[in-house]
């Protein structure tokens, strides 16, 4: 990628060909409705524990879809599983199944990989 | 060494002595592992009338097969006669070799080979009625076992739909389950044709034999035949599902005694898994299969636990309705076997620590809606205008800030994230001083009674207004309209809570009967307890479910249970509303009067005119 110098913002480029999918992959083929998101937000909206805190569903959906897996796990231990945004969702996204299926890739090495990587 | 020997009995006798050894322990394992505490329980419940009750079941149950037959009195039938027609055939023939012998300590063999030993048929005082009596033994199982096999291939007239599949084991035990009488039949009616012995039946056919065929040489290869058959169906059965029979029964005492399923894989849970006979019945009354789900149904799902088979997509994919258990002839308890499987899938760490510290608010009574009533605001709305109306003190705890009861993630495994949750609900309403709680949810409900211990009363919001009705502090407004009431599964099989709403609709509306009532009731498809299914595998249950409820043209829908009135929702011919709603007279709102409806399509009618021309 091109480096064109300018310093006063840091910079803020994602590349995209460096993103790491693999986790993505992974919950899309336990719950491959995750894509059908249209980034409405109503998920977000009604959410019981983003009514105390900064929690977003649909932030952490993208953020999955994208492959940046490194607020992933801190995000998504604060959803209650109370399944108020899989009945708002106006596409049908089985939010709860993407959620337990990303707590449950936590205990997979492909995790610990991941987890080194953007320690390094 | 035997008095009674002969090489063709070693079949039979080495596959007995398997059986029992192998029976013995097994269930002696099965009882190490069903822990301390529970053990206690046996301990108790065993010099009590607790097993005289459960001798009555299992006499009712794994011989007569009485709630089979309630469910369909031909597969009844078909299990009784071969269950209960075997067991009369054993004790008769014991009886009788005890009357001719009199020798208590006869073997085993002699009184199953009876016919072989004494092929004359020896007399003794009531011979002649022990005989008759051992036939119509023999013809009661021919009869059931036709009715077996005519199963195997017609599913249909037995009332199900689906028959189970089968594996290696079973299709052995099968097989020679089915080769054992016919061959008795065979062995017994070949040698009352060559000893011009027998009676109605082994004698006719015997005569009849002789006619033809060589009875005399035919004889014995009969008599290995079916010792073969009843050797191979021992050695098979502890593999098989024909293990369900011995296991039932230990499970009936183990049950009777008190016993719990618990949240881990114990002895007991074992037992009940074992105790599936894969009658197939739940396979029809469980939903997933109106979702086309075939793997998760309930029996195929046990078949995998007792395989060690279970994935977590198997593990999620159950609605935690209950209609299997409903249903099941042994009373498994499936959704908590479910519930088993789903401990420990994820890390189980959430992280709550942004929950606000509040202060409790003094009242007689809370009123705790829900996440799920926060999606159902009408709800709240009526419910505040009928305590208005009654004067109670009631506070209503989580209307601004909403933390969830702790069952959905109870419902996934999570039970240390639960607690969290829990014990920060638990706080406030023990702060309150409330003498009373009051949910407008079932899943709520069902938490705050098992898991809560708060030591005050708890009601669900049906209960409630209809108390308030009764002492008169709310009248509810009449309302001339027919409601068709659907019972949510966590309130009616969850919480055996049917007839409150029905009396509180009745107090104001017109009930009608619907097909699928009380403990037949369908699920709405929206369950929380779901997290595999997806959107339209929930619609296709949610389809069911409405054409049951519309099926009498009801003016609206009710129910008591924000999570199944949302679900509905969405595709609904008619409105669904809440019994508080309806008690509060606030459907107002969302019936329109005819007339209006008429207008409305007159205008539609109009624009697609317009468009076609
Ligand atoms: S299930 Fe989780 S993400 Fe969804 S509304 Fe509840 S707390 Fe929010
Ligand atoms: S409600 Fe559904 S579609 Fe909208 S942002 Fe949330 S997950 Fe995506
Ligand atoms: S779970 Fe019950 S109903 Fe289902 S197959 Fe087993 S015994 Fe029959
Ligand atoms: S609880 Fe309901 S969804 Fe689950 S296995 Fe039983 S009938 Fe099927």
């Amino acid at each position: 990628m091109a480096t064109f110098g300018f310093s006063i913002l840091k910079d803020r480029q994602i590349d995209y060909d460096n993103n790491d999918h693999r986790l993505f992959r992974f919950i899309e083929e336990q719950e491959p409705s995750i894509r059908l998101c249209i980034g409405c937000g109503g998920c977000t909206a009604g959410c019981t524990a983003a009514g105390f805190t900064g929690f977003n569903y649909r932030k952490l959906n993208y953020l999955l879809m994208r492959g940046e897996t490194e607020h992933l796990q801190k995000g998504i231990q604060q959803c209650m599983l109370c399944g108020k945004c899989k009945l708002v969702c106006p596409r049908g996204v089985n939010t709860r199944n993407m959620i337990f299926a990303l707590k449950r890739a936590f205990k997979t090495p492909l995790w610990e990989e991941l987890q080194k990587k953007i320690n390094v | 060494m035997m008095k009674f020997y002969d090489p063709f009995i070693l079949p039979f006798v080495i596959g007995l002595y398997f059986i029992f050894a192998y029976l013995g322990i097994k269930f002696a394992v099965m009882l190490i592992r069903i822990g301390k505490p529970e053990r206690k329980k046996i301990a108790k419940g065993i010099f009590s009338v607790k097993t005289l009750s459960a001798v009555k079941e299992v006499f009712l149950e794994a011989l007569l097969h009485k709630r089979i037959f309630k469910v369909n009195p031909m597969l009844g039938y078909m299990h009784m006669s071969l269950a209960f027609g075997w067991f009369l055939l054993i004790l008769f023939g014991k009886i009788g070799t005890l009357s001719y012998s009199r020798d208590f300590f006869n073997p085993i063999h002699y009184a199953i080979f009876f016919k072989y030993f004494e092929p004359r048929d020896p007399a003794f005082f009531y011979s002649k009625t022990y005989f008759l009596l051992m036939d119509s033994f023999l013809l009661f199982i021919l009869s059931g076992l036709t009715l077996a096999i005519v199963k195997r291939f017609r599913t249909r007239i037995f009332g199900m739909k689906k028959t189970t599949r089968l594996r290696f084991f079973d299709r052995m035990a099968l097989t020679s389950l089915w080769l054992i009488f016919p061959f008795r039949l065979l062995a017994e009616s070949f040698t009352s044709g060559a000893f011009q012995s027998g009676h109605f039946l082994s004698g006719t056919l015997g005569s009849v034999f002789a006619g033809f065929l060589p009875v005399e040489n035919l004889m014995y290869p009969a008599w290995w035949a079916y010792s073969l058959a009843l050797g191979f169906f021992f050695v098979s059965l502890p593999f098989s599902r024909y293990m369900h029979i011995p296991t039932e029964m230990l499970l009936i005492f183990l049950r009777k005694w008190g016993l719990d399923t618990g949240t881990k894989m114990s002895g007991y849970a074992e037992a009940q898994v074992l105790s599936c006979s894969r009658c197939g019945i739940c396979i029809d009354n469980c939903q997933l299969k109106t979702a086309g789900e075939t793997q998760a149904n309930p029996v195929y799902f046990i078949q995998a636990l007792r395989n060690q088979q279970v994935n977590p997509a198997l593990a999620m994919n159950c609605l935690q309705c209950g209609r299997c258990e409903e249903i099941c002839p042994v009373k498994i308890d499936i959704r908590q076997l479910r519930l088993i499987t789903r401990q420990h899938l994820t890390p189980d760490q959430s992280d709550y620590h942004y929950l606000p510290v509040e202060q409790p608010v003094k009242a007689d009574v809370i009123f705790f809606g829900g996440c799920m009533t926060h999606l159902t605001p009408g709800i709240v709305a009526a419910m505040k205008k009928l305590v208005a109306e009654s004067g109670e003190k009631v506070w209503f705890m989580d209307e601004q800030e909403s933390v969830c009861c702790g069952r959905p993630q109870l419902l996934a495994g999570e039970a240390e994230s639960a607690m969290r949750l829990i014990e920060h609900n638990r706080q406030l309403i023990t702060g309150s001083g409330a003498k009373l709680l009051v949910t407008s949810c079932p899943i709520c409900l069902t938490v705050f009674v098992r898991e809560y211990n708060l030591g005050i009363e708890v009601l669900h919001h049906s209960q409630y207004l209809l108390r308030l009705t009764r002492s008169q502090k709310i009248r509810p407004k009449p309302a001339l309209l027919k409601i068709a009431y659907h019972d949510p599964c966590e309130l009616g099989r969850g919480n055996a809570i049917y007839e409150e709403p029905r009396q509180l609709i009745n107090s104001s509306a017109i009930l009608v009967k619907t097909k699928h009532e009380k403990q037949m009731s369908l699920c709405c498809g929206g369950s929380l307890g779901n997290l595999q299914l997806n959107a339209d595998q929930q619609n296709l249950i949610l389809d069911e479910t409405l054409q049951s409820l519309t099926a009498a043209n009801p003016d609206i829908i009710a129910t008591s249970c924000p999570l199944c009135k949302k679900t509905f929702q969405k595709s609904s011919p008619v409105p669904v509303l809440d019994i508080a709603e309806i008690a509060a007279g606030t459907w107002q709102h969302y019936i329109q009067p005819a007339s209006q409806n008429q207008e409305k399509a007159n205008i539609h009618e109009l624009a697609e005119n317009q468009l076609m021309n």
